[in-house]
């Protein structure tokens, strides 16, 4: 029981973290028609600026790591977004080329910057202490996680529904044209989205660290999860990309506790199924 | 005639490569031949069928994984080795496709690179067979009718036969009705299927076809390198492919070659200087698609052109 109950919480927490990278994929997908292949580097990026910050500055609050890590990314993505994607509108398959270059050139600097090893971040001391409910025991810091999640799936629901950005945001993923013409900046809007995906990324990035620290690899390890993520729930969709998430992170927690070999396998079936009967994903509106 | 005098003069130049040059520009011209069997195969893909894949690497992987395991592990002779290893890939392209072409555009994209990505995951992970990080090592060049491939010239001339076999096969291939069908495909999916065609069929044969050329360059790979790591199922092989092509000029039989020499080149010469090979394989990246985007080829042809215009 205490084994079904732990790895059920590390699949939530995995999800949490899926959720964050994931969030940002689909929304810059669904705004700019643009498969991003360096939002897993963005990922291991936010996780390298925490773990240098926390390292360097005995005491630095994780969140505050987090934050700063996530506005850094951000800043990044954003100067990576005008600079260069920018100048590739009218060509797709050119942006998604040169986000796959990107990626192997920051994760190539991470590895000269940072070095080999894994960096660990550490676990807020105020969090490491285990939680009891119910007589079962529980990593608090992986309770927290779940939880930043859900704030940052609704944060960034009532930022889209909610909100004139939001309006406007979604207004450029239905009909690009129109919102052009009816006077949407959409040019900046897409500057916007792809920070707001970059940050998201990188501030997940640090809160994830507790759990996977940072190493050389990691955007490898993250990006294909995501993709199933996107792929599954459906691209552009933030309820895909949520049920998405969890769903990826219970099959990959539970396939790597049962059938450590066949977990990557195991990520195969729920893909195949649900492009074999629902191409455009499990909340897509249109295909890719 | 020529284009007839000068392509005899390279091929010329090939054939006889290894008497004039020393055994590491030979064996280099071997690994830009396998590199340009990939290319030319992942072509078929990108330039002619409008199919941009990031995960060509499960051909040339899978099969140089099953091969090594056939023959190494299980003590295959090299003869079924390679069928085997060739069919069950060029089975595994069949799947796939079914699963890939469910999309088309940028999800083919991302679930061709989820496919190899996983692929790739399991090769580290499955370490009980397939060794894991540390590779299969030790493994053997097969003797065709007895002839031995193991020094330097020999292998280079056998690279060059079934270079020479795969580049006229899809050349026919692209060249035949069936290549007009993919292109028409390609440009224009929705007055193919109104014309009668099936436009989800062509590209699956097509997905097959390359996926079978795939395996065997990966087959030459393995044979070249006598070991096989998982890095040869990363998105980083599928990159430098797809860069070859891109770079050489899609939708072109040269192209490929070209840039599959290039890359090659870049990465042997830059490697014995600079370890950051992936660096520089983005940034290069990064330079053909902003300066360069319709590749090498087209652009020369392009200048020629130009050139004859102002001639005339």
């Amino acid at each position: 029981m205490q084994f079904w109950i732990i790895q059920g919480l590390n699949s939530l927490s995995l999800g949490g973290l899926l959720f964050l990278l994931s969030s940002g994929f689909s929304l810059i997908f669904g705004l700019m028609r643009l498969a991003n292949l360096t939002h897993g580097a963005f990922f291991m990026l936010g996780a390298y600026f925490g773990a240098t910050a926390l390292r360097s500055y005995e005491g630095l609050n994780l969140w505050v790591a987090a934050l700063g890590a996530g506005l850094a990314v951000a800043a990044l993505g954003g100067l990576f977004e005008r600079l260069v994607l920018t100048r590739l509108k009218s060509n797709p398959l050119g942006q998604v080329l040169v986000t796959l270059g990107m990626s192997f050139i920051i994760s190539d600097l991470c590895l000269v910057l940072w070095g080999g090893d894994p960096i660990p971040i550490p676990t807020p001391p105020s969090l490491s202490a285990p939680t009891r409910v119910f007589g079962f025991v529980f990593p608090t810091y992986r309770l927290v996680l779940v939880g930043c999640a859900i704030g940052a799936a609704a944060a960034l629901y009532l930022l889209l529904e909610r909100t004139r950005v939001g309006a406007m945001i979604r207004a450029g993923v239905d009909d690009m044209q129109m919102a052009r013409a009816v006077g949407i900046p959409v040019t900046r809007l897409f500057t916007l989205v792809f920070c707001l995906g970059a940050g998201i990324a990188g501030a997940g990035g640090v809160l994830g660290g507790p759990i996977l620290s940072a190493y050389p690899g990691l955007d490898g390890d993250m990006l294909p999860l995501a993709l199933i993520v996107v792929i599954l729930g459906g691209i552009g969709s933030l309820l895909g990309a949520f049920v998405g998430s969890f769903v990826i992170g219970f099959i990959y927690t539970f396939g790597t506790a049962l059938f450590p070999e066949l977990a990557y396998i195991i990520l195969f079936l729920p893909m195949i199924v649900v492009i074999a009967f629902r191409p455009q994903g499990l909340f897509g509106r249109v295909g890719a | 005639m020529i284009k007839t005098i000068a392509f005899a003069i390279f091929a010329g130049l090939l054939l006889v490569l290894p008497l004039a040059a020393g055994d590491y520009y030979v064996n280099l011209a071997s690994q830009i031949l396998i590199a340009a069997i990939f290319a030319l195969s992942l072509n078929l893909l990108v330039g002619y069928g409008g199919m941009t894949s990031l995960g060509h690497a499960s051909f040339l992987g899978v099969a140089a994984y099953a091969c090594a395991l056939l023959s190494g592990r299980y003590g295959l002779g090299h003869g079924p080795a390679a069928l085997i290893s060739v069919a069950g890939t060029t089975l595994m392209a069949a799947l796939f496709g079914l699963i890939a072409l469910r999309a088309t555009g940028l999800g083919f994209l991302m679930i061709t690179l989820a496919l190899s990505q996983v692929l790739w995951g399991l090769a580290y992970r499955m370490s009980n067979v397939t060794n894991g990080d540390n590779g299969l090592s030790g493994l053997t060049r097969p003797a065709p009718f007895g002839i031995p491939l193991d020094n330097a010239a020999s292998f280079y001339w056998f690279a060059l036969i079934v270079f020479a076999v795969a580049f006229v096969l899809m050349a026919v291939f692209v060249s035949s009705s069936f290549g007009s069908s993919l292109k028409g495909v390609r440009d224009q999916p929705r007055r193919m299927a109104a014309l009668g065609f099936n436009p989800w069929m062509i590209r699956w044969i097509t997905f097959i076809y390359a996926g079978f050329w795939g395996g065997v360059s990966g087959l030459l790979y393995v044979y070249y390198n006598k070991y096989i790591h998982p890095t040869s199922l990363s998105t980083t092989s599928s990159a430098e492919a797809l860069l070859s092509v891109i770079a050489g000029g899609s939708g072109t039989l040269g192209g490929p070659v070209v840039g599959a020499t290039l890359v090659m080149l870049l990465k042997n010469y830059a490697s014995a200087y600079v370890e950051r090979w992936n660096m520089l394989l983005g940034l290069v990246f990064l330079f053909i698609v902003l300066v360069m985007p319709t590749g090498i080829i087209p652009g020369l042809r392009k200048l020629a052109s130009r050139k004859k215009g102002a001639s005339q």
